[in-house]
């Protein structure tokens, strides 16, 4: 359930108090820590890290676990630093602390045009990007960008730590590779070659500022000549995805607005999409080539 | 399983023993009897309950009261100084930035993060520094005066300090 169906569910039920069920507390004072509380109360357990898609979700009782792992303090997870010729983005970062980043900016100015466009400041000052990640709710900013990125995904669980790439991690409907007690420590995003602009531009839900459609493109140009095209999509399907056939269409191509405008046509093709009393399938495939075109234009710019 | 936690409202610290499913706004509202904190949409969108803590904006309904534990929080309460009001409350007031007054709280408190990271902001960037808080009532265009208002108040007050 994408974040702006909570809302209607919620006026459907006409809720009059949205308080949590029951739960315990813990606080964990490492990642190793919170490692082994989870594997202590085992599926009933969830992390709480900023808790802005976690705690709406408890207070409609979509998700009731038994036990909160509060890993919101954990300093080893907040960090935005460069490490050789990578950003490497700890997740407790907050959507405002990547938002105002010069590291993110000057690696991908996707990254923090997307930070800035996540919900308001109250929700950027809380919510993490490991959160987003581990929620992978399908109308929400970051998997695309992930994508668009070829940003690595670094978890620690009770078996070690191991790499995931956001291909791979983001799964289907609010699924990912995220296994039992695993943890998302970090994320890492190799610098681009030079030449590469990026941009991330979506179109909005107004009340939620969730993403009806999210387009995040970066574009590699080299002699005058697009050599890599990486696009991700969020908001149109089920799950965040990498439009391979755009990005296709746009390779080896100039970067006239003749080629991006033909290579967006292309968005959409061969997506199942998502359909809400916000906007019907058909729409939101028109919003997508749209988008597309404004993200590889701005990318290119 | 009840949490113990210590938190600091408007400068006075606090300790109580709270369910850890106490929401931020609860804590302070029925327990502490700040009610000036509003509750409006409950789901996170409306603002209404905007809150600083450490500083920060942030939506009261959508923090659980522990994870406030150690935390400094500033409500509307906390505002006025020495009986003098501040001067985002003084904008609000000259500039009539408000008609129910439901959502003022809320603008007031964001406006208050919107200014600790930019003293002179634009009417964009007041507009944007308010997206996550809704008036029904006013249309907003009192809303940014207020703060502009608010903002060369203090700008003033600085230049006479310093």
């Amino acid at each position: 359930m994408a974040g702006d169906e909570l809302l209607i569910l919620f006026n459907y039920l006409n809720c009059k108090t949205m308080i949590p069920n029951k739960f315990d507390y813990h606080r964990a004072s490492s990642v190793d820590e919170a490692i082994s509380l989870m594997a202590q109360h085992g599926m009933d357990a969830k992390l709480l890290a900023g808790g802005h898609s976690l705690l709406p979700a408890m207070k409609l009782r979509l998700n009731q676990p038994g036990v909160l792992i509060d890993i919101g303090r954990l300093d080893e997870l907040r960090y935005i630093k460069k490490e050789g010729n990578e950003l490497v983005i700890g997740a407790g970062a907050t959507h405002d602390d990547i938002a105002h980043s010069a590291a993110a900016r000057s690696t991908f100015s996707m990254l923090s045009e997307a930070a800035d466009l996540i919900g308001d400041v109250q929700v950027r000052n809380k919510g993490t990007i490991g959160g987003s990640l581990a929620h992978a709710d399908p109308a929400a900013d970051w998997p695309a960008v992930m994508l668009a990125a070829n940003a690595q995904i670094e978890l620690r669980g009770p078996n070690g730590a191991r790499t995931v790439a956001a291909a791979d991690f983001f799964t289907g409907f609010f699924m990912t590779a995220l296994e039992d007690n695993e943890i998302i420590t970090a994320i890492r995003i190799a610098e681009p070659p030079k030449g590469t602009g990026s941009s991330y531009q979506k179109f909005m839900q107004p009340a939620s500022r969730f993403a009806i459609v999210g387009c995040a493109a970066a574009v590699t140009v080299d002699g005058g000549v697009c050599q890599k095209v990486s696009i991700g999509f969020t908001g149109l399907a089920d799950g965040a995805f990498r439009a391979s056939n755009v990005e296709a269409a746009l390779t080896g191509k100039k970067p006239t607005e003749e080629n991006i405008a033909a290579a967006a046509q292309l968005a959409g093709e061969g997506v199942m999409p998502m359909s809400d009393h916000f906007a019907s399938e058909e729409y939101r495939l028109h919003l997508a080539r749209v988008y597309a075109a404004r993200a590889l234009t701005a990318a290119v710019r | 399983m009840a949490t113990t936690i210590q938190v600091t409202v408007n400068g006075k610290v606090h300790s109580h023993e709270v369910d850890p499913r106490t929401l931020l706004v609860q804590y302070l509202r029925d327990v502490l009897g700040l009610t000036g904190t509003h509750i409006g949409c409950d789901t996170s969108n409306c603002g209404a309950c905007t809150i600083l803590v450490d500083g920060k904006a942030v939506k009261s309904c959508t923090m659980l009261a522990v994870q406030a534990d150690g935390c400094e929080v500033k409500t509307i309460e906390g505002m006025a100084e020495d009986g003098s009001l501040h001067p985002l409350q003084e904008g609000f007031r000259e500039k009539h930035g408000l008609q129910c007054g439901f959502c003022t709280p809320g603008m007031i408190m964001a406006s208050a993060d919107l200014l600790s990271r930019n003293p002179n902001p634009s009417e964009q960037e007041i507009r944007e520094g308010l997206e996550g808080n809704f008036c029904r009532c006013t249309g907003y265009h009192n809303i940014v005066k207020s703060v502009q208002y608010a903002a060369k108040k203090i700008s003033e007050q600085e230049k006479v300090a310093q």
